[in-house]
């Protein structure tokens, strides 16, 4: 139904011509925004695979939840003819408003590719933000649904003026609420750096693409054959870059993993992590955790067992689960609360600490501590990656994030150590000398400043018997003694307790409060 | 002061409980897994120190734990561990282990082994050498139990040298004839020929499999006989003389000759033919002085008419449901029987006490020819031991590893009632309580079987899984009114689902909306919700009906022709590459083998096409779904 704001009686222009202002004409433009470009355009949608702007935000939210703003508003452009009827689209080329997923407020925006390709005009960016600055107020997360060609050419500052208003307004927003980009078409140019400011951007196979300049570009600059997918596809930013947070398989699959997804997340930066109700025992006795570090210290296991195993009904939403495998970051429930999960894993390169999965790491620990998520790290790590690829690469100062990250962290911090902890990689995993507020060692754990064979290298150099010396220096270090004695760990725990434990400590950490000292921000080395 | 040792009582009551008698003072158990912690069970009974060997990557197995001593005798591969008879003979030495027992498989049917441990003074608890010798061989056996008048299959023959002699002798018994190894029990090495070629190719696989498994590579070629039926005696004898039967078991539900289920009694005999397969049964142990417990196993026709197959001079597998219907502990038997004490039992004591079925739990994929093995990490495991009547024989744990070294037996499951329709629907409860995560498994198949019409009304033969699933098996297949049950869980969870998302510490706007469920029934498609209803695992989308709608818009993905590219099918070590890049292979032409789990598979073309490339070479171990060769 119309405003009643709307409904008034039309002013009266002139003597006796009164331009009548009838229901029809706003039902006729609702109705026009409603199938968007034309419903040519949305079969051609539906033919590539893809859903309608409006469809997707359908799906994502709770049935008849949305409430849409700025129906009625278009473009302002009047040059290249696009100042006729025929050019113009009620809503323009995106859909906004807000609703709401299992009931927890949300603000949305949609690109509709069957607007002039979802081109970003003025109004379009004016649109956005004006969503985003209402998200800000009362603090609600922003979930952007990108499908979009580019800029609105015919436009030309105007639109780029867009985009910055936007990343504005992302980085504005950055850490107050949490911000989510789902890119199911094309997304490209300037366009990509509105969801790479964002907290996660997520893909669809083979629908979506997110590059500078697409292979045409490529092929003129450097000559270099390339297809979008391989440029900027799905499995590329997964796999590849590091751009991606995750991939999924269609726009339904995508949307309904984002509702998964929401569900973990606090709603602002002012709001704890979310508690769902929760079925698992938060007593459980994990005992297929005492047999899962094998003996040989060089064998590998797969961290996401254990991580499976003491998370809530193994329910674990992977963050990057198929980009520097050799960390494992992530989100889960300890008895319903919502925690980041981050883990070495020695099924990967040993579970080593290189220039990618220190970054992967940092920034999801940072994310976790934005938004008040309690972090709860595994450690079972050989060191930093050697080597003249990961030095000229600058592991010094990628390395130095994760480190940063978990030193600047405020929230609740347990860590449990499941076998090496190595190093300068042992004082960076989240360890008690970073104010990590529980420490917890398996018996299988060595707290060592490197493996007993090097270590026997260098201190006896030159000597015989090294084979002893080893195995006086296995006997002193590669035990969770030294950390013991020293507190460096709070206690050694049988494996098969931790979940119970992380459950207990949690509750006590939920009234933890630390306050880093005033600064205008902080300088992590980028 | 022994005697006060070995019975415990209280003078002030008449009741005194008797511990048994004297045997040994610790037993080594020179094997793993279940049948090792079987046995340690006893020796727990029995007031016998056990020693657990174990190779390395076993080294926290629960037979393990559950000796009271383990000794590691090498690395992973069986050759290297199980089987390495001075890692073991070292062991028993430093353990002062005064018996062995070697379980079944591995060192149980080795003479050279019974002959060592002899040398030592080292109770074998098992039969004298000779009989191993006398039964062990194929053939040997066969003259030895014609000659006591047991009943023998028309037409075998002896050892084989060559291919071509192979053909020969099929062509003289006339086919179809089985090959198999002249050392092996079971179904190992085994291939049946239905003509030449066939012929050839079982004598390369058997003799390869042979040499592979048992160390002897001498086969034997005898009359296959059609559509039988696998029923076996339980003998159990002493040094004095003295012999038993203890029954049938009916091992007829096999998959590649390999038993899946077993029963005892068996529903096809009556009392006349089972006293006389029973008497034969004695009659062949008597002249080879069997002691111990033994099996022979007979092929039974559909006329009754029962031949001897081959004597397995060790604790079987199945011989739990024995166990069940005569009340006797097999094991303990065993161990008196080897100390050499007399039989406590006459013959008119063994009854027949109920009905026992047991299945063989594996972690195999039932719907890769009736099981393919499957290795991963048990994530989740729970026996159904909240019921009555269920005794489950296994040597895993929660997060035991089911690795590709041995046999990939996670359990046997043994159901018992006072009638079979009793056992049969305990065992339908058992399977439906069993909790397996983490590795693929045969539950499925197992309980497919046990519910299927043909298998309630005992009309069975060995060819009963490639007669009633001539395709393969597909799961179970749903009716109607079971399809809507399963339908209605899996809503019911999602909604479960869906509100508890509502759920949350401080969101007050619950939505009151009812939540609207289309259901769409996805077997193949990758799905959300994975049911597992009458034992078989169901993967079903629910969706609400707009998400449904609009799934309907969702292209479907490309899956990769997989005509052209061969993937092994489980993880193992690729033994031979039968072609290279360039050769032209003919449709169902094998193109490379790969051994798993001791079992070679031999891995064939989809189409005639050349072949691209080869990614694989022998002696490599490949994982499950790796790319081997590529087709054009």
């Amino acid at each position: 139904p119309a405003h009643p704001a709307l409904a008034r009686p039309p002013l009266a222009i002139g003597s006796n011509l009164c331009v009548s202002f009838p229901p029809e004409r706003i039902d006729m433009k609702r109705k026009a925004a409603l199938v968007g470009g034309g419903q040519k355009r949305i079969d051609a949608q539906h033919k590539r695979g893809k859903l309608t702007a409006r469809e997707r935000v359908e799906l994502l939210l709770d049935p008849e939840s949305f409430v849409e703003s700025d129906m009625f508003v278009e473009h302002r452009c009047s040059d290249f003819g696009m100042e006729q009827d025929r050019n113009k689209f009620p809503g323009d080329s995106v859909v906004t408003g807000r609703g709401r997923i299992n009931g927890r407020l949300v603000y949305v925006f949609s690109q509709d590719f069957t607007v002039f390709g979802g081109s970003l005009s003025g109004a379009h960016a004016q649109k956005i933000c004006k969503i985003m600055d209402q998200a800000m107020t009362v603090g609600a997360p922003v979930i952007g649904l990108n499908d979009s060609g580019g800029a609105r050419i015919q436009e030309g500052v105007e639109s780029l003026a867009g985009y910055a208003d936007i990343f504005l307004r992302n980085v504005l927003a950055s850490g107050v609420v949490p911000q989510i980009s789902l890119i199911m078409g094309p997304c490209a140019g300037g366009a990509v750096y509105s969801p790479a400011l964002t907290d996660f951007t997520f893909m669809v196979k083979d629908t979506s693409y997110l590059f500078i300049t697409g292979p045409d570009v490529v092929k003129s600059v450097t000559n270099e054959d390339v297809t979008q997918e391989e440029l900027g596809g799905a499995k590329t930013h997964t796999t590849v870059s590091g751009v991606a947070h995750h991939a999924f398989e269609n726009d339904v699959d995508a949307l309904l993993n984002m509702r998964e997804f929401f569900n973990f997340l606090p709603l602002s930066n002012q709001d704890p992590s979310p508690i769902r109700a929760c079925h698992d025992p938060s007593d459980r006795l994990v005992t297929s955790l005492d047999t899962i570090v094998p003996f040989e210290t060089t064998k590998a296991y797969d961290m996401l067992d254990i991580i499976h195993a003491i998370v809530d009904e193994r329910d674990f939403f992977e963050i990057m689960p198929s980009y520097a495998k050799n960390i494992v970051v992530g989100f889960a429930r300890m008895n319903g609360r919502t925690v980041g999960i981050v883990g070495n894993q020695p099924k990967v390169a040993s579970g080593c600490l290189d220039i990618n999965s220190s970054v992967k790491g940092a920034r999801f620990v940072r994310f976790c501590d934005a938004f008040n998520i309690p972090i709860i790290t595994f450690v079972d790590v050989p060191g930093f990656l050697p080597g003249t690829a990961q030095e000229y690469g600058g592991i010094i100062r990628h390395g130095a994030k994760l480190l940063y990250a978990f030193a600047e962290a405020t929230v609740p911090k347990i860590t449990i150590i499941t076998r090496k902890a190595y190093g300068g990689a042992y004082d960076v995993m989240s360890s008690k000398h970073l104010r990590g507020d529980v420490n917890y060692a398996w018996p299988s754990a060595e707290v060592a400043v490197m493996g007993a064979k090097g270590a026997v290298q260098i201190i006896f150099r030159g000597k015989e018997n090294q084979a002893e010396a080893e195995a006086e220096y296995v006997e002193k270090f590669a035990n969770p003694f030294p950390a013991a004695v020293r507190g460096f760990v709070d206690d050694i725990i049988e494996p098969a307790t931790t979940r119970k434990k992380i459950c207990r400590d949690l509750e006590v950490l939920a009234s933890k409060k630390q306050v880093n000292p005033w600064k205008k921000h902080a300088n992590i080395p980028l | 002061v022994k005697k006060s040792r070995r019975c415990v009582g209280d003078k002030n009551t008449k009741s005194v409980f008797c511990l048994p008698p004297q045997t040994f003072d610790k037993i080594l158990i020179a094997n793993r897994g279940e049948i090792a912690c079987r046995v340690i069970k006893t020796c727990q009974k029995m007031g016998i120190k056990s020693v657990a060997v174990h190779s390395d990557v076993d080294a926290s197995a629960v037979h393990v734990k559950m000796a009271d001593e383990a000794v590691c005798v090498g690395p992973a591969p069986t050759s290297k561990s199980y089987l390495n008879m001075d890692a073991i003979m070292d062991a028993i030495r430093s353990t002062g282990a005064q018996a062995v027992h070697p379980g079944y498989g591995f060192l149980s049917e080795n003479k050279e082994f019974a002959k060592r441990l002899a040398a030592e003074g080292v109770t074998f608890i098992g039969p004298d050498t000779h009989a191993i010798m006398a039964m062990g061989d194929k053939i040997e056996s066969k003259l030895i139990a014609k000659a006591a008048k047991v009943n023998t299959i028309p037409g075998f023959d002896g050892v084989v040298e060559t291919a071509d002699d192979a053909v020969k002798i099929a062509q003289q018994i006339g086919y179809p004839v089985m090959i198999k190894a002249s050392a092996g029990g079971g179904g190992k090495g085994m291939r049946i020929a239905w003509n030449d070629e066939e012929t050839r190719e079982g004598f390369r696989f058997s003799s390869q499999e042979a040499a592979s498994s048992f160390g002897d590579d001498r086969l034997l070629i005898e009359k296959y006989i059609d559509n039988p039926r696998h029923i076996e005696i339980q003998v159990l004898a002493d040094k004095h003389g003295n012999a038993l039967w203890l029954n049938e078991r009916e091992c007829s539900i096999q998959r590649r000759n390999q038993k899946v289920v077993e029963e005892a009694p068996s529903t096809f005999l009556d009392s006349v033919t089972r006293r006389a397969m029973g008497e034969q049964a004695v009659q062949l142990a008597k002249a080879v002085q069997y002691s111990s417990a033994g099996t022979v196993e007979f092929l039974v026709d559909s006329k009754k008419n029962f031949y001897f197959l081959e004597m397995n001079t060790r604790l079987q597998v199945e011989h739990p449901i024995t166990e069940c219907i005569t009340g006797l502990d097999l094991v303990e038997q065993m161990i008196r029987v080897a100390k050499g004490y007399k039989l406590l039992h006459k013959q008119e004591d063994i009854p027949i006490n109920g009905w026992a079925i047991e299945s063989r739990v594996y972690a195999e994929d039932p719907y890769k020819s009736f099981g393919l093995p499957s290795i991963g990490r048990l994530s989740q495991y729970q026996e159904p031991l909240n019921l009555s009547n269920v005794r489950v024989d296994s040597g895993i744990q929660e997060g035991s590893d089911i690795s590709i070294y041995y046999d990939p037996m996670i359990s046997k499951l043994v159901t018992y009632g006072a009638t079979r329709a009793e056992a049969l629907s305990k065992m339908e409860d058992a399977l439906d309580n069993y909790v397996i995560r983490g590795v693929t498994h045969n539950i499925p198949l197992l309980r497919e079987i046990i519910t299927h019409p043909r298998f309630i009304s005992g009309d069975i033969s060995t060819n009963f899984l490639p007669e009633v699933y001539p395709d393969g098996f597909k799961g179970h297949q749903l009716e109607v009114g079971n399809r809507r049950e399963l339908l209605a869980s899996a809503a019911a969870l999602y909604i479960t689902a869906q509100l508890r998302s509502q759920k949350v510490l401080g969101n007050l706007s619950y939505l009151d909306s009812h939540v609207a469920v289309q259901m769409i029934f996805c077997i193949d498609a990758s799905g959300q919700i994975v049911l597992q209803y009458l034992g078989t695992s169901f993967k079903v989308r629910v969706l609400s009906k707009l998400a449904a709608e609009l799934n309907s818009y969702m292209p479907e993905k490309v899956a990769e022709d997989t005509s052209s590219i061969l993937r092994s099918p489980m993880p193992g070590s690729v033994v031979a590459v039968s072609v290279k890049p360039g050769d032209t292979v003919a449709e169902g032409q094998e193109i490379c083998v790969i051994e798993a789990m001791k079992m070679q598979n031999s891995l064939t073309a989809a189409k005639q096409a050349k072949v691209k490339k080869v990614h694989c070479k022998p002696g490599e171990t490949v994982g499950e779904g790796d790319l081997l060769v590529e087709l054009e």
